[in-house]
């Protein structure tokens, strides 16, 4: 395809998204941001994010699990997540320490919705094990089902997952890979730790 | 497959086959966009409710064809009673990557093959729209379904 057939293509896109969006015909708009744990993918429905992914996880699966779980009308639409990506810049920029933005919490249901209810009682810096995240939902005989929560967290990052460890300080597992997982907990560190704090 | 898939992967995978299409019936510019856009917004009103595993490159055509026709009703008034019968040539159902070679056709070949075989006028209704009559517009057509075949062998060859 020229690339004047490319352009063409997204002005006619992205027309379609806005005209859908004016009639309410959009279950889920979705965009793409870059990150220092690489590119993420924000989702949303009417009530708020209802998705984070990181690029490990194929964008166009997610895409899927929505159409399959929320609804077919998926569409790319960057403003509905306008607010979501400028914190998220922020976040990763140190000048943010927790966000402000409206969560859809569909894709969970019972103990890992309770969990990830909870985790945002982790403050921006520190850290708990799976065992005291257990503990700390009442069910302290639960600490597998935290690790599942945890891993099935449909929106990393902004519940930080990332902030339960292994008993041993190691770091157990985590959606977008290890890697990511340490940037992040560097991150609120450094942060934390800097002259600047 | 329990569910169909997510409606951007719809646009990504056949925008730019419908949007070929429109343009090959309606020349290039501001109607062929109009039916691309009425055409996805049509689409998407309704996909909620299609069967899952549906042909959907099928149903888009299906849904373009009104779209032009819509169009090419509003710039040629002319009357007709009803909307033609389909009759989509099956080789170009099939791919519509075969529309790519309409662009290499005169204007005349490509509208006459467009309105007849894409959008099913009989030859005797298409005369309101270009001029001529029938029976120079069969052959129009005609030499351009021979040149587009020839096109297609060769790319097969070649391939």
């Amino acid at each position: 395809m020229s690339e004047l057939a490319m352009h063409e293509m997204d002005v006619l896109r992205s027309q379609l998204a806005e005209r859908a969006a004016a009639e309410g015909l959009i279950d889920v708009s979705y965009r793409l941001v870059d990150s220092p744990v690489g590119q993420l993918m924000l989702a949303a429905t009417e009530r708020g994010i209802v998705r984070v992914a990181f690029t490990a996880e194929d964008f166009d699966a997610v895409l899927g699990t929505l159409a399959e779980k929320v609804g077919v009308r998926v569409l790319h639409r960057a403003a509905p997540l306008d607010a979501a990506a400028a914190q998220l810049d922020e976040y990763f920029a140190h000048s943010r320490t927790g966000f402000e933005l409206s969560l859809d919490h569909r894709l969970s249901s019972g103990y890992r919705l309770e969990v990830q209810l909870a985790l945002p009682k982790i403050g921006y810096g520190h850290t708990v094990s799976y065992k005291e995240m257990a503990a700390l939902t009442g069910r302290p005989a639960a600490v597998r089902a935290v690790g599942t929560a945890c891993a099935t967290n449909p929106l990393p990052i902004l519940v930080p997952c990332h902030r339960v460890l292994r008993s041993d300080g190691s770091l157990g597992g985590y959606l977008g890979g290890l890697e990511a997982k340490k940037v992040l907990l560097d991150l609120e560190h450094d942060r934390l730790a800097g002259p600047s704090s | 497959m329990t569910t169909n898939p997510a409606f951007e992967l719809v646009v990504r995978r056949h925008g730019t086959s419908v949007l070929r299409m429109c343009t090959a019936l309606l020349g290039p510019g501001p109607d062929a966009q109009d039916a691309w856009s009425e055409t996805f917004l049509a689409a998407l009103r309704a996909y909620p409710a299609l069967a899952a595993g549906a042909n959907i490159e099928a149903w888009l055509i299906t849904i373009a064809r009104h779209k032009a026709i819509d169009i090419l009703r509003a710039n040629h008034p002319v009357p007709m009673d009803e909307l033609p019968e389909s009759a989509v040539l099956p080789e170009l159902t099939g791919q519509l990557e075969m529309l790519d070679s309409l662009a290499s056709l005169s204007e005349l070949q490509r509208k006459v093959i467009g309105y007849h075989y894409l959008l099913g006028f009989p030859y005797a209704d298409i005369p309101a729209f270009l001029g001529g009559n029938p029976a120079s517009l069969r052959r129009a057509a005609a030499d351009g379904i021979k040149a587009m075949r020839s096109q297609h062998h060769e790319a097969e060859e070649e391939s």
